[in-house]
């Protein structure tokens, strides 16, 4: 099995830990990945809002790029992911994906329309398969109560991201954290937002937000929550202990990364998962899972 | 079809345990093509009279009927039961942010205080035409996507900001906004809505909104609010009310994309909050520290990716017109 990866900025810059970890947990299953050179940001969602074809015609040519390699596309990121759907979604007018076309031209490029990008999280349900991946579970994460937080672009808007044809994905995360051997702390706002986008222009909602998801799963008795998101975990994680005290109280959950959390499972250490980068110490959750 | 609706109740005014939230589940037999509404309608007539709920149209029209089914706001009226059942169960809860009244009827007061807010109503600017106004159809069929909007206050339900912020304009009254500052009878000669838009580039307006979608996905006419807020962001940028940390932070993430290929997330905060509004860049500070600490730091030498020369000329290309400054080698971000 082999992917043209787009790994996303923020797991190279504010959440490098993300990267390497991603890498381990694919090369542990046998998915090769080759990254897209050259690739350049989804505009997540922000230069859409200022200039949606600029955006758009960039994700027409990280996709073109990966058509050339011949290789389907693997994100690890929920914006990401959402926002190539999105443009994707649009270009399906063969109108506007001419128009598109028309400025990838001068570099020689040409994009089909018939990509469909996938984060790792529906790769591992839809292609990879979990019963594979259960064979690779060593460690079973038993004694750990873990929810899901899935990222606002990974679930909306519905029609965009093929969720009529593909409802597992809607409850994708849950099965990933019970196959993994973890007890599941459902709660409502695994889809609701982070309040990433609006943390330098309102920042006390944001803070808001951060605090009112993180301190409901606490209070559910979570060990930690999950993400297949890096700009949610920048906010769930970085901002915790800002939105703690504009809360008023303490929080203290660690926030992990998707791949962090299946690498524990197979048996990898923290320490080369990266979990000593985060802000949030997962110290507790480690003297956990050591104390069995 | 048989299924059980769960339903959240509470009576605000009971003086017992009913005064607070609980859950009651009615077990009913309906047509397999019923609706949610039906299926509640059926429970109030023969089971249970105590079951508070509102609607009229039953026919998505009336805007009285949205509620939460299985965690996300919705017409009941609109939604077949039988596409919603999930492991023989639907849940129904009252619509989010607005306060119970009881069981699945929400005070709407706050809904109608921010469409007042936002001056629903045409208001041009200067000197009136001397005959009729003449709008094109294609302005008018655009519109006409807004308008559909019937006040149903699903997306409000449902709001990530409204959920934690109750001052934010939010989705239904943001969008009966656009449906104004679009209309080219509002505003200048021009259709220009500039002081509608000096107003909404305000806190609590255009630029509060996290874009997560929820509001899109909940609505039941296509209004698709969150993408009106986006446009309007656009014509606040395009009318020149860019010195907010929204439009700044929008500016500077296209100008680093665009000059770079890929995002410079250092110098994000720098630009969105402006280079001289140091207590504002101050409350970052604690975090980059902590975040330097455990080796998390972006890159200092925020690199090109390569070829960046194509990625640049389609930042070029695609500027509209009139077009904005173009990217050059000597642009801020170097
Ligand atoms: S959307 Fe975000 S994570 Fe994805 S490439 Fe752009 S900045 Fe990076
Ligand atoms: S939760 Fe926030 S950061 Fe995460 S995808 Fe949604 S908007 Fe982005
Ligand atoms: S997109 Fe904006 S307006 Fe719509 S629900 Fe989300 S925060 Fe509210
Ligand atoms: S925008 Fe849509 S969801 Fe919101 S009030 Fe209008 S019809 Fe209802
Ligand atoms: S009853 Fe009128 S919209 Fe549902």
């Amino acid at each position: 099995m082999k992917y043209a990866f787009f790994p996303g900025c923020v797991s190279q810059g504010g959440a490098p830990e993300l990267y390497p970890a991603a890498r381990m947990v694919c090369d542990r299953m046998g998915i090769e990945l080759e990254e897209i050179t050259g690739w350049t940001c989804t505009g997540a969602g922000v230069i859409q809002e200022k200039n949606q074809l600029f955006g758009d015609t960039l994700n027409a040519r990280n996709f073109a790029k990966a058509e050339q390699m011949g290789l389907p596309i693997m994100t690890i990121c929920s914006t990401c992911q959402g926002v190539m759907s999105q443009a994707n979604h649009r270009m399906r007018n063969p109108e506007y994906l001419a128009e598109i076309n028309s400025h990838l031209a001068e570099e020689g490029l040409e994009y089909s329309g018939d990509s469909e990008p996938k984060h790792l999280l529906w790769i591992l349900i839809e292609d990879y398969g979990l019963d594979r991946l259960g064979a690779l579970i060593t460690r079973p994460l038993n004694e750990l109560k873990i929810a899901p937080f899935y990222g606002c672009y990974i679930v909306r808007p519905t029609e965009a991201l093929d969720i009529a044809e593909h409802p597992e994905r809607q409850q994708s995360l849950e099965m990933l954290i019970q196959l993994l051997g973890a007890t599941l702390v459902d709660f409502e706002g695994k889809t609701r937002c982070c309040g990433f986008p609006i943390l330098t222009i309102n920042q006390r909602n944001s803070m808001a937000m951060v605090g009112k998801h993180t301190s409901e799963v606490k209070d559910l008795g979570a060990d930690a929550m999950v993400t297949p998101c890096p700009l949610c975990h920048l906010n769930l994680d970085g901002f915790q202990p800002k939105a703690a005290s504009q809360a008023r109280r303490s929080i203290d959950l660690p926030i992990l990364h998707m791949p962090q959390l299946i690498g524990l499972a197979m048996g990898m250490s923290p320490n080369e998962l990266g979990l000593k980068r985060h802000i949030v110490s997962t110290g507790p959750l480690e003297v956990k899972m050591r104390g069995r | 079809m048989d299924v059980t609706i769960r339903v959240k109740r509470q009576d605000p005014e009971a003086q017992d345990e009913r005064r607070r939230p609980y859950w009651q589940e009615y077990p009913v037999t309906i047509a397999d093509n019923a609706t949610v509404l039906d299926a509640l309608i059926q429970i109030r007539e023969d089971d249970d009279g105590t079951l508070s709920l509102r609607c009229s149209c039953r026919s998505a029209i009336c805007g009285s009927c949205a509620m939460r089914i299985n965690g996300h706001a919705g017409l009941a009226c609109k939604t077949i039961a039988n596409t919603v059942v999930q492991n023989g169960v639907i849940t129904v809860e009252p619509a989010g942010v607005m306060p119970v009244v009881k069981d699945l009827v929400v005070n709407f007061d706050m809904f109608w205080e921010k469409i007042e807010a936002v001056d629903p109503y045409l208001k041009h600017m200067g000197q009136e035409p001397e005959g009729e106004y003449i709008v094109s159809n294609d302005a008018m069929l655009h519109l006409s996507s807004v308008t559909a909007c019937i006040m149903c206050g699903a997306c409000v339900s449902d709001c990530t900001v409204l959920e934690v912020d109750p001052t934010f304009l939010g989705p239904a009254a943001l969008a009966k906004a656009y449906r104004f500052t679009a209309d080219p009878r509002d505003g200048d000669a021009e259709g220009v809505s500039m002081e509608r838009l000096w107003g909404l580039s305000e806190p609590t307006g255009i630029w509060d909104c996290t874009r997560c979608n929820e509001c899109v996905q909940a609505c039941p006419k296509g209004v698709a609010p969150m993408d009106r807020i986006m446009a309007m962001r656009e014509q606040a940028i395009q009318a020149g009310y860019d010195n907010n940390n929204g439009a700044r932070h929008t500016d500077a993430f296209t100008e680093s994309v665009g000059h770079s290929g890929r995002l410079d997330e250092l110098r994000l905060p720098i630009k969105s909050v402006g280079m001289m509004n140091l207590p504002a860049l101050m409350d970052y500070m604690p975090v980059a520290f902590r975040a330097m600490r455990r080796g998390k730091m972006p890159p200092i030498m925020h690199q090109n990716v390569e070829n960046v020369e194509a990625v640049r000329r389609i930042f070029n290309r695609t500027q509209p017109e009139p077009a904005s400054p173009q990217v050059s080698n000597n642009s801020p971000f170097g």
